[in-house]
């Protein structure tokens, strides 16, 4: 599992955009893959043009959310890598609390999250803070 | 002579100095500065609304706007500017079209006939039109090259047949269909033909007479003039029996509240007050095109597209889709082990503007059993040296995946 700190500080190292979307594809080969009977209609992401499936999963004792997210293009799993360092394993209110957007431009990634660019990426995280929020209300 | 794309790519602002490898032409061409000037001009020195009043700036700008009818009109040689109709675009002309025409035509039993290959503004609008009608909606199926599979289009197109549509070049492949066969099959089955031309105006000298078309259509923005205008050609006849389709100002000879007698032609097609700047910018675009020698040009961009093909086809996991022997200038691929989107992605940190998805053909992307594809797409202005810059951007591509 990726750790936030691990990739704020790994980016502040890679200076040019290679390197950067080399890291992207290498973090991307450490998500999961979903068991392909998962990778159902009801799961996927609408976005234009990759495939996203999510599959989350809150844990009734200990409130927190637990996601799997995959995709059929390899950068979106790179960004996956980054959403799953952000999200995954957190309860709902510190989902709801998180500055997505800060860390994507941080990481000079904020393109991916425009509604323009279709990557899915941008539904996704409505996705999860959509479960975060009806986790919440429970 | 041979068509000089690097004194073209001057009269293009955003492309000229190598400033962008832009690579996306099939979705919209850059403008020349004489598109830009005319349509800066226009607001500058004539701005007024068009047929209306008695003034001398509303009679330049009706005057301006109506010799761009004219432009267009000579240009796919139509009989008459009673025949071209202003739309947005093709979208707009395919729907006009589509509920005029077959609105009022097609009935239970009926059938349109459309092609696996289309675009989804000439697939979607006969769905609406033949769920509206109980008129049927069949699709000839295309090859594994690319090209609408004849036998199968002959098949379909039974005496029910009413309409028949289909792209003269197709975005998503490039493949450039029989217009003239394709419309003569269908006329001597009884049927009206709709040519859906966004993909041709750019590249091939259009003559609508030639090709015995009832119907073309076509966006200006992707032959060089400005977004929100395109036109519709009409057979007359056939527009003189159609009845309007959208309402309002412009369209009408004379109004009561019982009744409304219509405009004569085109007019009864242009409710509302029009896009004026826009036609004067695609009358410009119009005359940049007729500045051109049109089988230089046609050389020039099929030599772009042989070279790119031929260089694409060596690099090693490419696989090209759509090899029909006449194409436009467009060049779909797929890289093995990436998505599209990835191959997009990396290109564009490239500087390298190409084009990726499904290019609203989706039922062709499913026939071809692919999730989209990478689509290069070249106009006047792109060079050899735009096509050595992508073949090096995917090559660095594939040092990635
Ligand atoms: C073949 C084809 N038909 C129709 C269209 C729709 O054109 P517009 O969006 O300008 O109406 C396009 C544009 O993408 C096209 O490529």
């Amino acid at each position: 599992m990726t750790d936030l700190d691990e990739v704020r500080g790994a980016f502040e190292l890679l200076d040019d955009w290679e390197d950067r979307y080399r890291f992207i594809l290498d973090l991307g080969r450490s998500v999961p893959e979903l068991d392909p009977e998962l990778k159902t209609d009801e799961r996927l992401v609408r976005g234009c043009q990759s495939l996203v499936w999510l599959v989350p999963r809150l844990d009734a004792e200990t409130g927190r959310l637990h996601l799997t997210i995959d995709s059929d293009a390899h950068i979106v799993r790179g960004l996956i890598a980054i959403v799953l360092a952000a999200y995954d394993g957190n309860g709902p209110d510190e989902i709801l609390d998180f500055d997505i957007e800060g860390l994507f431009s941080e990481l000079d990634l904020l393109q991916h999250l425009s509604p323009t660019r279709g990557n899915g990426l941008r539904a996704m995280v409505a996705r999860i803070r959509s479960v975060a929020e009806n986790a919440a209300a429970v | 002579m041979t068509f000089d794309a690097e004194a073209a790519a001057r009269d293009f602002p955003l492309i000229e100095g190598g400033k962008n490898v832009y690579l996306d032409n099939a979705a919209t061409t850059q403008k020349p500065a004489v598109v830009l000037d005319a349509v800066r001009r226009y607001y500058e020195t004539t701005n007024a609304n068009v047929h209306r009043a008695a003034h001398a700036l509303s009679d330049a700008a009706t005057q301006a706007f109506e010799s761009a009818r004219a432009d267009v009109a000579r240009w796919i040689n139509a009989n008459s500017t009673a025949e071209v109709v202003w739309t947005r675009g093709t979208t707009e002309g395919i729907n006009l079209v589509a509920h005029s025409y077959g609105g009022s035509v097609l009935g239970p039993g009926d059938r349109v006939l459309i092609t696996e290959l289309e675009h989804h503004s000439n697939i979607v609008p006969w769905q609406i039109v033949c769920a509206q009608t109980g008129a049927d909606l069949a699709a000839a199926k295309v090859t594994a090259d690319g090209r609408i599979d004849i036998d199968d289009f002959e098949a379909k197109l039974d005496g029910a047949t009413k309409i028949v549509a289909f792209g003269h070049v197709s975005n998503a492949l490039g493949t450039v269909n029989p217009v003239r066969d394709l419309v003569a099959r269908a006329r001597a089955a009884g049927a009206v033909t709709v040519v859906d031309g966004a993909q041709a105006m750019a590249h091939f000298h259009v003559d609508v007479q030639d090709f015995d078309c009832d119907f073309y259509a076509f966006s200006g923005h992707k032959m060089y003039a400005p977004t929100g205008i395109g036109a519709l050609y009409g057979r007359e006849t056939l527009l003189e029996a159609m009845p309007p389709w959208q309402a309002g100002g412009e369209m009408i000879e004379e109004v009561t509240i019982e009744a409304t007698t219509y405009a004569r032609l085109p007019f009864k097609f242009e409710a509302g007050t029009p896009n004026i700047a826009g036609a004067i910018g695609l009358g410009a675009a119009v005359g940049y095109l007729e500045g051109i020698d049109t089988e230089e040009l046609a050389a020039h961009e099929d030599h772009l597209l042989r070279t790119a093909t031929s260089r694409l086809s060596q690099v090693e996991g490419v696989r090209i889709l759509g090899t029909a022997p006449d194409k436009g200038p467009v060049l779909s691929f797929l890289m093995q082990g990436a998505h599209p989107h990835d191959v997009g992605t990396l290109l564009d940190q490239q500087g390298i503007a190409v084009r990726t998805g499904h290019h609203c053909a989706m039922p062709l992307m499913r026939r071809l059993g692919v999730p989209g594809t990478v689509r290069a797409s070249f106009a006047l202005y792109n060079s050899l040296t735009d096509v050595e810059r992508l073949i090096a951007g995917v090559h660095k591509t594939r040092s990635f995946l």
